[in-house]
């Protein structure tokens, strides 16, 4: 590292926002102007241009690093190639950073509350580069393992207090040892990377910002639990993170950092990437494993559980790719330092994909513990457009909405349970008040109905009579009783599917009535949408004494349906409507029914 | 069967490439979804002929390859088109009017989910959560993502595609 620190370091993020924001022409924009300039002969120092991982705040993409010798780094944000040149005459070149292209004061408030420990890497170092990684303690954390018993080990987990962060909150150490105990000399390790909840990304991140990493993690569990053999169950949507996974195994490989006695430290470990097709199922253990076997993604009853008879009836044990990405820091730093973060039931830290119509969407890693509304307002900035909070789901399909009374819940396994949602793999999505949260709830059983494996016939034609029942309300054709039918419904499938998947669908409905009963009533009674959401209820007409005649509604109309003249309350002209909700979107004083 | 599919299964396929790919896994474990997906990227979809070419020389039943076939959405048994666009319609998507997103692209192109234009230049398709969900909503054509669309910006990237060859 002491030999870099004499160069000139552009970082850019290219996970897979950065690059949909379009950071690949920006980092040839900069390698361009410092070819132009002669940048190298004239400050004497070498430039490197680096491509990280995702630093967070996808918002504001692309976001770029400026790093002069012996200075602190400066963050752009909505950098353009455009505007490359003018960084690299005025910064680069004449040491005088661009103010107002700077990126704001809510860069260091969106950081301020965080606390980035497995994100420590990601975006601050080349996600491609071995030589990066082992200049910020990578493989540090292995070596310290090998030296202690796979007992030891295993203790040592037990000790940090790290609970799976794939949803279900199962302490790691405790299901180490049951696979470590089972008989067999065949074990299998696997990571799962099949992150298929809607609304979360903080896997993809760490596949794309810290490979190595997750490496390092698995070859930890792998030396305590006592196997030779690792998959990377990865989806398929995701081909950015299964590209640099796949060269920063091959580099291992090269290196001779896996494969037999990896590192020189006495063990063997191989692993390899599956790269799944496209099913949410397969984030269940059991359907996973039917998977990598190649056959139908299929869950099965347990017992006999995966520790006892997993992958090919071998002993096997399943970790979520954040939970192997904490186990890294377990081993630097040490499982007290570890507990020390977080809350009595939940240590660590834990990583949250906030989206939806919040100001900053994007990563956040916060200690457990701190309260939903901190989340929320501080790290992200509130609500988008000063429209009103309404409610986040948070858990994915199979968490629950919370509502603003929830909002001091903190985050962590047991808070989230007790207010009526789960953790799940971390996604929040927040919604405003023109989210409808009846047709939120059609949404995710429509989601999860179509992902159903259709092996056990609650899960499959329950949440089918389910979903038609809301499909109903929404359109208007609501009856009396739906409600209770609907409540009934939800316990008997949570009660008699098979799997994961089948227990928890029903669990966005019966948030929904807890907290919004009113809005499912006004839908059936009144046959309105409080939130004007559900389009065969939709009027589109504007309310005259709301409208501040901003024209907002003018300007983002596909068709031209919308008249308006400056200082004139819109039209809207229903002939030419294709009610697509733009209008209804842009409109900031709620004045379009 | 649809008639695009039925145009194209007339001509021969030529199983060379399908073959190259089963020799690489001959003597793998689970051998099956690796070979499908890589004879999926040769052809772009899964032709019959090489369905039965599969059973036979990894020795399994016809149905268990066509259960896994239809069991998994990323497997396809119809011809596609050149340009893949992948609609998310995550939560966030969702929230932020992923469905306009679609709508537009049907009345453009006039092809819903799974449904391929007869030039065999377009394939749509809604897709569970493509993870770029900050930029909500987004779209996926081939391997480029376009992120924080509207309809407006919808309709440019489609243009931009029907423009190319």
């Amino acid at each position: 590292m002491a030999e870099n620190a004499e160069n000139i370091k552009v970082l850019i993020c290219q996970g897979t926002g950065g690059l949909a924001s379009g950071a690949k022409a920006v980092a040839d924009a900069f390698e361009a102007e410092f070819k132009k300039h002669g940048v190298e002969a004239k400050v004497g120092k070498r430039c490197e241009v680096i491509g990280t991982g995702c630093r967070g705040l996808c918002a504001n993409d692309v976001l770029v690093d400026v790093q002069l010798p012996g200075q602190e780094a400066v963050t752009y944000d909505f950098v353009t190639p455009e505007l490359v040149t003018q960084i690299v005459e005025e910064h680069v070149l004449n040491n005088q950073v661009v103010e107002k292209k700077k990126a704001g004061p809510y860069y260091a408030k969106f950081l301020e509350k965080q606390q980035r420990i497995i994100f420590s890497r990601c975006g601050t170092v080349n996600a491609e580069s071995l030589d990066d990684f082992l200049a910020h303690r990578g493989f540090e954390g292995i070596k310290k393992a090998v030296t202690m018993k796979p007992e030891e080990v295993i203790e040592e987990v037990k000790r940090s207090g790290l609970r799976g962060r794939g949803g279900g909150g199962f302490p790691t150490g405790v299901k180490w040892s049951f696979c470590k105990a089972s008989p067999g000399k065949e074990k299998y390790l696997i990571c799962n990377a099949d992150e298929g909840d809607p609304g979360a990304f903080m896997d993809r991140s760490i596949l794309e910002g810290d490979p190595y990493g997750l490496i390092e993690g698995m070859m930890i569990g792998a030396y305590a639990i006592g196997c030779t053999f690792g998959y990377v169950y990865c989806r398929a949507e995701y081909p950015l993170a299964i590209k640099r996974l796949q060269k920063a195994i091959d580099t291992c490989y090269e290196k001779g950092f896996l494969g037999k006695n990896a590192m020189g430290l006495g063990f063997d470990f191989d692993m390899r990437i599956k790269a799944g097709a496209g099913a949410f199922v397969c984030g269940e253990e059991t359907a996973l494993m039917a998977s990598i076997e190649g056959q139908r993604g299929m869950s099965r009853p347990r017992p006999p559980f995966p520790a006892v008879r997993g992958l090919w009836g071998k002993p096997t044990n399943i970790n979520n790719v954040e939970t192997f990405a904490n186990v890294s820091y377990i081993f630097y730093n040490g499982a007290d330092w570890y507990s020390s973060i977080g809350t009595e039931g939940t240590k660590g830290t834990k990583i949250f994909a906030l989206t939806g119509k919040v100001k900053h969407t994007g990563l956040v890693e916060v200690p457990a513990g701190t309260t939903m509304k901190e989340v929320i307002y501080d790290v992200c900035g509130g609500i988008l457009n000063n429209r009103k909070f309404k409610a986040v789901q948070a858990g994915g399909p199979s968490g629950g909405c919370l509502p603003a009374e929830a909002l001091d819940a903190q985050v962590d396994y047991d808070s989230l349970i007790k207010a009526g949602a789960m953790m799940g793999s971390g996604g929040l999505v927040v919604m405003d008040e023109t989210t409808c949260m009846v047709d939120i709830a059609r949404f995710f059983l429509n989601f999860t109905r179509v992902e159903s494996c259709g092996k056990c016939i609650p899960c499959r034609i329950g949440l089918k009579i389910m979903l038609e029942i809301l499909e109903r309300i929404c359109s208007g054709e609501g009856s009396e009783g739906d409600i209770e039918l609907l409540q009934d419904m939800a316990y008997d499938i949570k009660k008699s599917s098979l799997c994961g998947l089948g227990q928890t669908a029903p669990n966005p409905v019966l948030s929904t009535i807890r907290y919004f009963r009113h809005e499912y009533e006004a839908h059936i009674k009144e046959k309105q949408c409080p939130s004007h959401s559900c389009k065969p209820l939709l009027k589109f007409e504007v309310i005259d004494n709301a409208c501040k005649k901003c024209g907002l509604c003018f300007k983002v109309c596909p068709v031209d349906a919308v008249r308006w003249e400056k200082g004139q309350l819109a039209i809207i002209d229903k002939e030419k409507c294709t009610k697509c909700t733009s209008c209804y979107d842009a409109c900031r004083f709620m004045a379009i029914e | 069967m649809s008639e695009v599919a039925e145009k194209v299964q007339e001509q021969e396929v030529d199983l060379t490439g399908a073959n190259q790919v089963i020799d690489k896994y001959l003597d793998m474990h689970g051998a099956l979804m690796p070979v499908l997906q890589e004879i999926q990227e040769v052809y772009g979809y899964i032709p019959e002929p090489t369905v039965h070419l599969v059973a036979e020389r990894l020795n399994v039943y016809t149905s268990q390859i066509y259960g896994v076939l239809t069991f998994y959405a990323q497997f396809h048994l119809e011809p596609r088109g050149k340009y893949i666009v992948r609609v998310c319609m995550g939560t966030a998507c969702h929230v932020k009017g992923a469905g306009r997103i679609a709508d537009t692209l049907k009345e453009r192109l006039g092809i819903g989910h799974a449904e391929t234009t007869e030039d065999l230049k377009f394939t749509a398709e809604y897709v569970a959560c493509i993870g770029a969900c900050g930029m909500a909503p987004v779209i996926m054509v081939n391997d480029a993502t376009y992120g924080s669309l509207s309809v407006q910006k919808m309709d440019d990237v489609i243009q931009k595609y029907m423009k190319m060859d």
